[in-house]
């Protein structure tokens, strides 16, 4: 780990968003789900950008493990992802459908899922 | 607990395609993704629940709390405000269906309220873990819940040396617990134990889900 344990660390995470603070897109959640585009790269891209592209290279991730994996704030990844979204980079999706939230059903599915878990 | 985020866009890159991905990305069954916060104060066992259910190595976000401090016109502290960090810890269930839950462990203190209402966001609700050697530990965690709006249940952690000698009223009363508020002992070492503390509280968001309930 390069951290300075306690210390300041050598590039705040607001500058990894390019001194960018507010994310382009209205509300991305923790959980939303940010898939990559078939797009390649292109030149030029900030490398914060990148790495978060990279980072969905082999499958989807989620905000906030993209930004466990990348080290970084959720905030930040939250700015990062909205570039990506706005360059049609990357897409993402609600982690579930607006109105499910308190539906029975999807709460009966994760009940079940959980006594699945003790048997098995 | 608190590590500065330190990385240079270029050690972050290099992370990202060197490291292994060790399970962390979505299977691709995931269709719906709840989240479940786990929350109580220091040291009462959060993250030993999240790491005995979670089928991925728990993992962290540092998150600064700049955004949640004081006074704007306090000068003197704006070096430290902007650089202080909480760390929070996650987990994550697949199970069956397409359904994957998501536990947050969330600090329960009224300093942390707006990185908690951003974590708190979209929750289906919260399993408050409390210490019966100190309960009033929990009074915060259990006024910032209830301020929030979350439905809850409580779990109290079997610690060893926990006194055995209150009866669950008497802990209902020490707490000021609604009636149908769940109240459950685990033991956040033991999987089975702590599924069963969720399914304690899942199981209380069904029944107030109910017609009767509402």
């Amino acid at each position: 780990m390069t951290g300075r344990r306690g210390g300041r660390p050598l590039v705040p995470a607001y500058l990894s968003t390019g001194g960018v603070a507010r994310p382009s897109r209205p509300h991305l959640e923790r959980l939303s789900v940010l898939t990559r585009a078939g797009t390649p790269a292109p030149a030029g891209l900030p490398a914060a950008q990148l790495a978060l592209l990279d980072a969905l290279e082999d499958g989807s991730l989620t905000v906030v493990e993209a930004a466990a994996l990348l080290r970084l704030p959720v905030s930040a990844v939250r700015v990062l992802a909205g570039g990506l979204i706005d360059r049609e980079l990357a897409s993402a999706r609600a982690p579930i459908p607006p109105a499910a939230r308190f539906d029975p059903d999807l709460l009966k599915r994760v009940a079940d899922g959980l006594r699945a878990l003790k048997h098995a | 607990m608190a590590f500065a985020p330190s990385s240079t866009p270029s050690d972050v890159r290099a992370r990202a395609t060197a490291g292994p991905s060790d399970g962390v990305h979505l299977p691709d069954t995931a269709q719906d993704l709840v989240k479940i916060l786990v929350t109580g104060p220091f040291g009462v066992g959060k993250t030993t629940l999240i790491g005995s259910v979670s089928e991925i190595r728990p993992l962290h976000t540092e998150e600064p709390l700049s955004e949640a401090s004081a006074p704007v016109d306090d000068i003197a502290g704006v070096r430290d405000k902007s650089t202080t960090t909480v760390a929070v810890d996650f987990g994550r269930i697949s199970l069956p269906g397409g359904v994957v839950l998501y536990l947050f462990g969330t600090p329960g203190q009224e300093r942390f309220r707006p990185l908690w209402d951003d974590i708190a966001y979209g929750a289906l609700g919260a399993l408050v873990l409390v210490d019966s050697r100190r309960i009033d530990a929990s009074f915060d965690v259990l006024g910032l819940v209830e301020e929030t709006g979350l439905p809850y249940a409580v779990a109290f952690n079997t610690f060893p040396d926990a006194p055995r000698h209150h009866t669950e009223a008497e802990l209902r009363a020490a707490l000021d617990l609604e009636d149908g508020t769940p109240m459950v002992t685990c033991d956040a070492r033991d999987a089975d134990s702590s599924v069963d503390a969720l399914l304690a509280l899942v199981q209380h968001l069904i029944d107030r889900d109910t017609p009767e309930g509402r």
